[in-house]
């Protein structure tokens, strides 16, 4: 049984750490469709890879949450980027490695991956 | 149409978050000596009004606007009901709603649990302003996880915070492992 004893190690750790997380306008959202249709076509495994990929590069100023159907249920699952200053970027069709690479290229460089965009996608 | 019960279940707890919940209850239980899998979802959300009620497991029915149809409720009701299960809501405006689908444990179509600590950590670390209680049952080997008690010890430790993140991930995973044994289901 795992105790609870880690979980106040935990927060020994952390105490002091909070409130250095930036919640400012320069945070960029990443936000996952998890509608019925998304989670049906696959939504939760790209939102676990994408928290986890954003968790393992230390992303402190992404933000990944979830939205309720998007509307476009036939090209879920939907990853929308919202960038401060940026126009949005919709991401469609994802996959757990599509979406390790969205993290790679353009949360971290910058390079928005054309071909999985829904304007190159539907052409 | 879903491929694990699981993924009901995310589907499903998103009608709670959306009412309104404060608090999320989420009970799995595996008896096979009734050879029966039962999964409750029970919430103090805004509830549902009959007339609300008697319209939910229309397939027709949804209080989205995006689209006219909402098949998150059809389709666990179908899983359920096609393994010679049961399915039931229960629901008072005001107070919350409860929805218990019982699974034929071995029926031949009765799809896998599948990844249920993937559904609760994603509700949890998502959702931070909701509390969960969730309880896994093995024929009778129990563990919950409640996020209240975990408050309690965090203080101002948020939950979506990287190391409490991955400890539920643990915590989820060992004592799902105690309490089954790594059964498949």
């Amino acid at each position: 049984m795992k105790s609870l004893e880690e979980l106040k190690a935990i927060r020994e750790k952390m105490q002091g750490q909070i409130g250095i997380r930036n919640e400012s306008s320069d945070q960029t959202r990443v936000v996952v469709g998890m509608a019925t249709c998304g989670i049906a076509s696959g939504a939760r495994p790209v939102l676990t890879a994408l928290s986890d990929a954003v968790q393992t590069k230390g992303l402190a100023n992404v933000s990944v949450t979830q939205t309720g159907c998007i509307g476009l249920c036939q090209y879920e699952p939907i990853v929308e980027i919202y960038e401060p200053g940026k126009d949005k970027v919709t991401y469609i069709k994802m996959t757990p490695e599509k979406a390790q690479e969205v993290v790679e290229q353009h949360l971290i460089r910058g390079h928005i991956i054309q071909k999985y965009t829904i304007a190159e996608v539907l052409g | 149409m879903m491929t694990e019960i699981s993924l009901n279940v995310l589907d499903i707890a998103n009608n709670s978050i959306r009412a309104g919940a404060g608090l999320i209850e989420i009970t799995v239980q595996i008896q096979r000596d009734r050879d029966a899998l039962t999964i409750i979802i029970t919430d103090d959300g805004c509830g549902m009004t009959p007339e609300q009620l008697k319209s939910v497991e229309d397939p027709f029915f949804t209080t989205r606007t995006t689209r006219r149809i909402g098949l998150g409720v059809p389709f666990f009701k179908m899983a359920a009901l096609s393994t010679e299960g049961s399915f039931k809501i229960d629901s008072t405006p005001g107070s919350g709603t409860t929805i218990t689908a019982v699974f034929g444990l071995t029926h031949i179509d009765r799809m896998p649990l599948g990844d249920m600590n993937s559904t609760i950590h994603t509700l949890i670390t998502l959702n931070t302003h909701i509390d969960f209680l969730y309880t896994y049952s093995f024929d009778g080997n129990q563990f919950t996880l409640d996020t209240r008690e975990f408050r309690q010890v965090l203080g101002d430790v948020p939950l979506n915070s990287p190391e409490v993140s991955a400890y539920i991930k643990e915590y989820l995973t060992e004592n799902q492992n105690e309490a089954d044994g790594g059964y498949h289901i």
